[in-house]
């Protein structure tokens, strides 16, 4: 006797989604074990961490500022309800440390960077170039995969470091010169609600959130097929798959680290 | 005196992509030293029977080998790739890399030849294919189609090896560049004594480079034999392909 349609199409959709999770681990692994297996591609490494973290500071850098502004406003204007006004500094600090900053900046790069892998190595696989590494006797695995992943997990703590300080200077800026604060007394409240754990478990999810961001990339374009279509499809599919798993990950960790 | 040492074999090999059957048991041999042309109608298998030697897919029963050896899948590492030259239908050649390093790639990157060495290598190879020396520092968009073929070529060759495999090279070119092509494999097959495996759409590239013509149908090898083979008409469905005349039966 066979099925009802729609559980027939939600095991076919389950069945499915298993055998992406368990090809996307898979591939996961293998990139992991050409990160550590030599031959190291060094230039390979240093054009990625150029073109993922340089070339991402300018979005990532505007993200954070206007992040930072709007959260100090709506602290304000929500802590202002129970007269807890003076709390904007420490909760943009603690916002932006430990929950908007690596979030926010790994969307952006889930946007910028693994929709740049996925339709780079995608267009790659179209014209036949990752035939032809294997052909030249070079593991693409080592010579296109690692370097790209690695590149993401060295880049992304650093961009997120950068994009805390970015943030909170915005909000700063908007509670010194709208909100009536006093530049000082901001800095010490700042300086004073964060402890060192609060920055490295920001940091620690900014690696975790490189390391998913470029294998979504990579493993969407790696996989590409069905040319040009093939291409867009592998783009969308990193850029959707890196940010559903990046907030995945977000909740696992915080909910880890409070 | 022909030589008849076998220098790849596919036996009996099998492979499928999803529900279609593409190779349904393909015997073929290709003798060292000879230049064999695979001619067929689109979506026959040519060009999985040249992945399949290359170790870039996995056949679902059979094997091939090289030298008596079975090909690995995946196996970019083993020695005996570097034995192959390959040139593909688009160039594949890296648009992020010059030409002289889209050339020199594997004498870069797999045999660790110092970089002033391998530039003069890749100029050398340039040569070889008519290519002037200050191409060598463009990038491949740059280059026309039939440069950008010839430049995949060098690649081709540049490492010595003695089996080449050229996958539909004139396709997309103009008469006289398709000419120039056709001269330069048979010039460098010739140079290197390697043996070629050729898949072509192109009958006066078969006729070009062929000493050996295999058409494949349904699978499977429908006719092997000399070129001669072919314009003596010993299969007609080969005569009726060769001529491009359509034919009910395929």
């Amino acid at each position: 006797m066979s099925l009802p349609n729609p559980f027939r199409a939600t095991g076919r959709g389950v069945l499915a989604l298993m055998r992406s999770a368990g090809a996307i681990t898979l591939f996961a692994a293998a990139a992991v074990f050409a990160m550590v297996r030599p031959p190291y591609f060094l230039g390979q490494l240093l054009s990625q961490i150029w073109r993922i973290g340089f070339l991402s500071l300018p979005v990532v850098g505007l993200t954070a500022i206007f992040t930072g502004g709007a959260l100090a406003l709506n602290i304000y204007t929500g802590g202002s309800r129970f007269n807890a006004e003076s709390f904007v500094p420490n909760i943009v600090a603690l916002g932006i440390v430990r929950e908007l900053g690596p979030v926010i900046a790994a969307l952006m790069l889930a946007g910028r960077v693994s929709a740049g892998i996925a339709a780079e190595i995608g267009a790659m696989r179209a014209t036949e170039q990752i035939d032809a590494l294997h052909t030249l006797s070079t593991d693409p695995m080592r010579y296109l995969i690692a370097p790209r992943v690695l590149a993401g997990v060295l880049v992304l703590p650093i961009l997120v470091a950068i994009a805390n300080v970015i943030g909170v200077l915005g909000g700063f800026a908007v509670s010194t010169t709208s909100l009536g604060f006093d530049g000082a007394i901001y800095v010490q409240n700042t300086v004073d609600i964060l402890t060192r754990w609060d920055v490295v478990s920001g940091l620690i999810k900014a690696t975790v959130f490189g390391f998913l961001l470029t294998v979504m990339g990579c493993y969407h374009g790696y996989n590409a097929a069905g040319g040009a279509q093939g291409v867009g499809r592998a783009t969308t599919n990193a850029v959707v798959g890196a940010a559903v798993l990046i907030f995945a990950a977000n909740f696992l960790l915080t909910s880890w680290f409070v | 005196m022909r030589d008849e040492t076998i220098k790849i074999a596919w036996k009996s090999v099998t492979k499928s992509f999803g529900r279609k059957t593409v190779l349904e048991g393909l015997d073929l041999v290709a003798y060292e030293g000879r230049s064999l042309v695979i001619i067929g109608g689109s979506g026959t298998g040519k060009s999985v029977t040249i992945k399949l030697a290359l170790g870039l897919l996995r056949p679902d029963s059979g094997s091939v080998e090289i030298d008596g050896e079975a090909v690995e899948y995946g196996r970019e590492n083993d020695p005996g790739v570097q034995q192959i030259g390959m040139l593909f239908q688009s160039g594949a050649l890296f648009d992020s890399l010059s030409v002289w390093e889209n050339v020199s790639f594997r004498l870069l990157h797999a045999e660790h030849v110092k970089k002033g060495e391998a530039k003069e290598r890749a100029i050398a190879a340039l040569d070889q294919v008519d290519l002037e020396a200050d191409i060598a520092d463009r990038r491949p968009a740059e280059l026309s189609g039939g440069m950008q073929r010839r430049v995949a070529l060098a690649r081709a060759v540049v490492g010595k090896p003695n089996i080449l495999f050229f996958d539909e090279p004139t396709t997309g070119l103009d008469p006289v560049t398709a000419d120039l092509i056709n001269q330069l494999i048979v010039r460098q097959v010739k140079t290197l004594g390697a043996t070629a495996v050729t898949i072509t759409h192109d009958m006066a590239s078969m006729r070009a480079i062929a000493d050996e013509v295999a058409m494949i149908r349904d699978g499977n090898i429908l006719w092997h034999g000399d070129l001669e083979g072919v314009d003596s008409c010993e299969n007609p469905t080969v005569c009726d392909f060769v001529a491009g005349r359509y034919s009910p039966e395929g």
